[in-house]
Order: C-alpha cells, then structure tokens, then sequence
C-alpha cells in the first residue's frame, strides 16, 4: 500500500486526514481509490480526464510523479498545490 | 438595505449599505480564490458562488449564509472518457420551475438543476451538438457566460457563448438550434463569414416584460432581437454610444425599451474611453443612447468592466445599478443611473456584482 500525503484543503475533503494508505500500481490508481474511499475529494486533484490539474503537483517518494508513474508498496505520494499563482 | 455580492480575483464579498452611500464588508468567502460569479436564488434565498480554484478546479459552492459554511454541490463535472475537463464556470440563473435552476461554463457547457442547486447534470442535448468539434473559444474560453429564461413558460431558453454565439431551445433544452441571423463578426474576414460558427457574444439578456425581446452586447457590436433571438438588428451603429464594444449589459425587468451598457474603447483597448466612465441609457429600444456618468469618475478613469460585474435591482427610475471594475472600485446608482456613488474600493478586481 502507498502512503498518501494531503495538506489543507485537500486533507479536509479526505475527513481530515492528513495521511492515508492506499492500494494502487500507479499514481493514478491510487488517486482514484482516495476518491472512492472519500468522494468529497474527486475532481480536486484530478480532472474529468483522469489527469492531475495543472497546478497541483504530485511528488513520489521526493521525486515528481505523473498519473502513470509506477508504486512499489510503501512508496509516499505528496499531493501538493504547485507554487503558481497570482 | 442592499446586500451585493461582488465575485473577485481573490474571494467574494458581500457588501451591505444604504443605496447612496458607502457599503461595508459583511462577509468574506473562497479567501485567495477566484469567485467568477455569485447570486441568490430569490426563491430559496439560497446563495451561489462559481470558484474557480488556480490548484483544484472550478466548483459550484451553496450556502444559506455567505459568513457561514458553504457547501459544495454534486455533479458539475463532464463525462468522463470524453477527453475534455470543466475548466471555468460563469453563471447561475434560476429556471422557470421550482427548484430549477441552470449554470453555464467553459467549454461551452450548460448544466441544470432540479433540486434547488444542491446537485446538477449536464444537459446532454447542448454537449452532444454534432458541431461541438468545430467550436472555438474567446479570449476568456469558451465560455457559456448568458442564460435567458422565458418568464412562464420552462420550454424555452436562449444561450449564448463565446465565441459560438447564440442557440436557442423550445423544448427545455433538449435539441438546440442556432439564432444568429443578422449578426456581424467584424472580426473576420467578410469571404468567411457566412455559417461561421466563431460569434463572440459578450452578453445577452432577455426583457422578462416581452420575452422576445432581447438584447446583446457582441464583440464589436450592440443587438437586439425583437423574434426571441431568430434574427438581431444592429442598435450599437450611429446611435450615440462611443464604442459598440464592451460586456457589461443590464435591463430593465419592467420596460422593455431600456438598456445599459458600459462601452470599452475597443477590443484592443479594453478600458472606459476617453478616461471617463460613463454608464449608456437606452428608453426606446436602442434608437438612442444617453452617457449617465454624474457621479463617476470623469477624468484619468481608465477602468475595465469585465462580463458580469454588472447588477441590479428593482426597476424604472428607482432602479438600482451596480457594477465592479478590475480596479476594485464598485459603483452604484440608486436612482436608474442619473446619480451615481463609490460603494467600495480597493476590492481586489471584480468579476462580477449581483444584488443579492
């Protein structure tokens, strides 16, 4: 299972937790779960295409991750807002 | 009391005040997100707020208090597997039966509710236009911003987008189809003008006292319609305005013959012209437009008034009229624009001004 990491806002959809463990091959894999574990969740962190939004960065185990990136058990996954803005 | 609702860049806030004064800061919501669109449902006195978070993506917010907790509602996403995401949402209008409302957003989307805002669905009819490939979108994407109900009567609605003008419905949204005659794309080349689906509506609201009245603010372009959208005549030509470009547009709910604008120099040159802002009148239909600016700044005002920074309130002479700028300034008027006040400033920029 991989460790998910969340931060506020992100950790308050997930009923508060700021870290879970899911099951799942791949970022995506995973990020679906946490949608179907805690739903208030979906459509934040990825889209209706199943792709990570634009500004939200996905870092595995320190190194940046994409949907498909590949998880070997107790791989860590930080979900995290991209340093973006205006 | 007025209450506003004025979505920013960087949260909403509700404004409360007399109606010749300053207002105050009621309440703060969506801190540090852009709120592109707020109302209240006068139904359920249920608020609504469009935020389009620059991390999380745009979702619809409800709430029965806007100082309190808001709720997120269900649904407004696309299907998936189609290859497109919801990247934007504009507004919200209230339907034409209990508990029905609709929201529009980009890509050029419609969705309904039908249980009062809480959840919602996309209207199937309108995403599955056989044309959709075709589409392309405005500067600000291709935005569904314009919803006009018929009073009455559910089975019929008009939309408009930018830039894929103007479809209308009679049978409560189910099929669709265009209502774009007469207008005029200056914008592209006159050999390819014709069926060319790239029309930039920037606004367009029906007059609820003669549904088939309605008028539009086009990109280069002031319309109405007089056949509920079939066909638009030109009232922007030689008619007094100094711009026919722009995006804010207001009517009067009880006469069908006044209109507000608020002209921009030019679709290169998006700003109050001459350092005046100036609010443009019409009383008969469009025939004529007179600037009402006595209260506003006259001089060195280069403001932009984006889409739906542009509320109002009542009708007739006693007419309130609000609207936002990108500078964070708000105006009011509370006698149909004669006179006018600074309802705030130093807001971050405005997207948009509701009367709550």
């Amino acid at each position: 299972m991989a460790v998910v990491r969340l931060r506020a806002p992100l950790s308050e959809l997930a009923g508060g937790k700021r870290e879970l463990r899911l099951e799942g091959s791949t970022v995506r894999d995973v990020l679906r779960a946490l949608e179907q574990e805690h739903p208030p969740i979906a459509g934040w962190i990825l889209d209706e295409r199943t792709t990570i939004r634009q500004h939200v960065n996905v870092f595995v185990n320190g190194e940046r991750g994409r949907e498909d990136t590949a998880l070997t058990p107790d791989d860590c996954i930080h979900v995290l807002p991209s340093i973006s803005g205006g | 009391m007025t209450e506003l609702l004025v979505g920013t860049k960087k949260g909403l806030f509700a404004l409360q005040g007399e109606n010749r004064g300053s207002f105050e800061i009621s309440a703060r919501a969506f801190a540090g997100e852009p709120v592109e669109f707020a109302m209240r449902d006068q139904r359920s006195g249920r608020y609504f707020a469009c935020v389009t978070s620059a991390f999380y993506g745009p979702k619809i917010f409800v709430t029965d208090d806007p100082a309190g907790e808001w709720q997120q509602a269900d649904g407004v996403v696309l299907p998936e597997g189609d290859d497109k995401a919801l990247i934007r949402l504009w507004s919200v209008v209230p339907g034409e039966k209990d508990g029905l409302l609709y929201a529009g957003g980009d890509p050029g989307v419609l969705f309904e509710s039908r249980d009062g805002g809480m959840t919602w669905e996309l209207n199937k009819g309108f995403w599955e236009q056989p044309t959709r490939p075709e589409w392309g979108p405005g500067a600000g994407g291709m935005c569904l911003h314009s919803i006009a109900t018929w009073p009455g009567d559910p089975s019929r609605l008009a939309l408009a987008i930018s830039a894929v003008g103007v479809w209308l419905s009679d049978d409560g949204g189910q099929t669709w189809r265009h209502g774009n005659k007469g207008l005029v794309p200056r914008y592209i080349p006159e050999e390819a003008r014709e069926d060319t689906f790239a029309l930039c509506v920037h606004n367009m609201h029906r007059a609820p006292s003669q549904p088939e009245r309605i008028f539009m603010q086009f990109h280069g372009g002031v319309y109405r319609s007089d056949d509920a959208g079939e066909s638009w005549i030109d009232i922007g030509t030689d008619t007094g305005l100094p711009s026919d470009f722009g995006f804010p547009l207001v009517i009067d709910p009880d006469d069908p013959d006044s209109a507000y604008v608020i002209p921009l120099v030019a679709d290169l040159d998006r700003v109050t012209p001459d350092g005046r802002v100036r609010v443009y009148e019409t009383r008969d239909a469009g025939t004529s437009w007179a600037a009402r600016g006595d209260g506003l700044p006259a001089e060195d005002a280069y403001l932009t008034i984006l889409r739906q920074a542009f509320g109002h309130e009542g009708s007739g002479e006693t007419m309130g009229l609000y609207f936002g700028a990108t500078s964070g300034d708000v105006f009011g008027s509370s006698d149909a624009g004669a006179t006018w006040f600074t309802a705030a400033s130093k807001l971050p920029p405005v997207h948009s001004v509701r009367v709550a």
